[in-house]
């Protein structure tokens, strides 16, 4: 849409450095840096209230920005209008859903799409229980069912990057297994890059490939997201919970 | 799993209790010793309800101004008339243009605005343009009005008629193409767009939708809608009065819209219906205090059928269908 064809491939999907930023004067991040590649996932792990939903939320443009870079396929962006983000390839699934309730699922999911690969009968493969429901407004579906729609109404808007805030808080065993097949289905796509902010740190680091920890607002630890799961001590130094 | 297109022309597809309703208003005018002139003014009123629909019910947007675009189409028209251009499609089409003109710039004064202050910005436009038109009395005539407003006859054939046949016919046309017009529009994507809108800005924002525009957008068509229905007015009773834009019908129609039932497109026509008639009715018992029963008839029927007319016999038929076991599930907005 924006004349990134080329460019997509030749940069990362998301830079990072420096980056400071919070809610008006009070700053929650410091100097955070990290990159994302094309087709990759990386899991932000962490404490309650270190700054890992102000991390996307920042990348979204929802935050008040204080320094840094944030680069998207090579074009900075850190000074544009969310929406502009969102056109070129920046997707977040927010932690609320916040479906439209007023809409069927159908429409939630064609509200805004954009032409690209995910077309909605791509998106209705993947989510086989949405297909079901597709008539049902949005204030019927259950929490997981509107996860579901959540990542669905992202996914319509063809991102190349895609946000995910907790996806599977407070779901059932289930249901978290069926979020986790299509998180796993969309990594196995290879162009989409991830970053998912998790607290199931278990789950989220066997299904991604690199992590970052963050906390007081700056990233403490930085690997493989297998290294960090085979390594108990230092998850337990970082994350501070009993194995 | 149907292609977008097809799923907008699944959406589009005319529901049978749809063209009943039309037949009957083209089937009112055959009736002998039907009030004509009265079915004009509910066809008019039914109109600019459904330009305010496109507002209030798609978009969420309470306006407390809307008589303003109808009064500009009315003095349009009634100008127009008076100064020679007496064909009136054309003028339909320039009040159309003017209305939707004044739209755009209101919209995009009002886009950042929202809740109370939208409602009183509206309130406001409306009271300035009101007390204007009043005041300017050498250019509007005042409260008396416009006089000497010509309109020639419809297609160069039909002369507008003491029983108001041609004004019947020709305000019914004028509607259905309208309608016709709103209808495409809330079920194209750029309706979904306001729906979406309507129901949670920010969130339509983080989907890469910046929703400014679809205000001033939202604004223009339904001020074009509202200053045809004035042009109507204008046209049918051959006189326009600064009545055509007093904060008094940007009440009624608000509250026609109400009885009726928002975001069905017919809610405005079937409010108008029962707003004009019961007005009629209870004008004659008695002249004075009728705006005692339409009071109370709101109350009634907001408390009652929270949701207005239209879609309170939505939900009955619906779940009569259910109770048939034909329970085809579809969305019960589209069912009318």
């Amino acid at each position: 849409m924006h004349g990134c064809g080329r460019s997509i491939l030749a940069h990362s999907a998301l830079q990072i450095k420096g980056l400071s930023a919070g809610y008006g004067a009070a700053r929650v991040l410091h100097g955070i840096d990290l990159t994302v590649e094309r087709g990759e996932t990386m899991v932000v792990i962490g404490r309650n209230g270190v700054g890992k939903t102000t991390l996307v939320e920042t990348i979204c443009g929802l935050t008040s920005h204080h320094a840094g870079e944030i680069i998207v396929h090579g074009t900075r962006v850190e000074a544009l209008p969310a929406y502009k983000r969102n056109r070129l390839g920046v997707g977040w699934v927010p932690q609320e859903r916040e479906v439209f309730k007023s809409l069927t699922v159908d429409e939630n999911i064609r509200i805004v799409g954009r032409a690209g690969a995910w077309t909605p009968a791509k998106i209705y493969a993947l989510f086989p229980r949405l297909a079901e429901r597709r008539r049902n407004y949005g204030s019927q579906l259950s929490g997981g069912e509107q996860q579901m729609l959540a990542i669905a109404r992202s996914l319509a808007t063809n991102p190349t990057l895609l946000l995910l805030d907790e996806p599977v808080e407070g779901l059932a065993p289930l249901i978290v297994q069926e979020l986790v097949r299509v998180i796993n289905q969309m990594r196995s796509e290879g162009s989409l890059a991830l970053v998912l902010v998790e607290q199931k740190h278990e789950i989220a680091l066997a299904n991604s490939d690199r992590c970052v920890v963050i906390d007081h607002g700056e990233i403490v630890h930085r690997s493989a997201s297998r290294d960090l799961l085979a390594d108990a001590e230092t998850l337990e130094r970082l994350i501070g919970v009993a194995a | 799993m149907n292609t977008p297109t097809a799923y907008f022309e699944g959406l589009a597809r005319w529901k049978p209790l749809e063209i009943v309703f039309w037949l009957v208003l083209v089937g009112l005018f055959f009736v002998p010793g039907v009030n004509l002139p009265l079915l004009s003014q509910i066809i008019i009123w039914g109109l600019f309800a459904m330009s305010l629909d496109l507002l209030l019910g798609y978009r969420g947007i309470l306006t407390m101004g809307h008589a303003a675009f109808f009064g500009i189409g009315a003095y349009t028209a009634g100008y127009l008339g008076k100064f020679g251009w007496t064909e009136p499609i054309s003028a339909l089409f320039l009040a159309a243009a003017i209305a939707a003109a004044v739209g755009l710039l209101a919209g995009r004064l009002v886009r950042s605005l929202g809740g109370i202050a939208l409602l009183m910005v509206t309130l406001g436009l409306n009271l300035i343009l009101y007390d204007f038109v009043l005041r300017s009395t050498e250019l509007t005539g005042g409260d008396d009005g416009l006089q000497g407003v010509v309109i020639g006859q419809v297609l160069g054939m039909f002369k507008f008629d003491l029983y108001g046949k041609t004004a019947y016919l020709y305000s019914l046309a004028v509607a259905f193409l309208m309608f016709l017009i709103a209808r495409a529009l809330v079920k194209s994507s750029f309706g979904l767009a306001l729906l979406g809108a309507r129901e949670n800005i920010p969130r339509m924002i983080m989907l890469g939708a910046p929703v400014g525009k679809d205000v001033s957008a939202a604004f223009a068509i339904a001020a074009a809608m509202a200053g045809v229905a004035g042009a109507l007015l204008t046209q049918t009773i051959q006189s326009v009065s600064p009545d055509a834009l007093s904060f008094q019908r940007s009440a009624d129609v608000l509250v026609i819209l109400i009885l009726g039932g928002t975001a069905r497109l017919y809610g405005g026509f079937v409010g108008a219906f029962v707003f004009l008639f019961l007005r009629d009715w209870l004008a004659q018992l008695n002249p004075v205090y009728w705006y005692f029963w339409i009071g109370l008839l709101l109350v009634v029927v907001v408390a009652f059928f929270r949701k207005g007319i239209v879609p309170s016999l939505g939900v009955l038929f619906t779940r009569m269908q259910k109770k048939r076991g034909t329970d085809e599930r579809t969305p019960n907005r589209a069912a009318l």
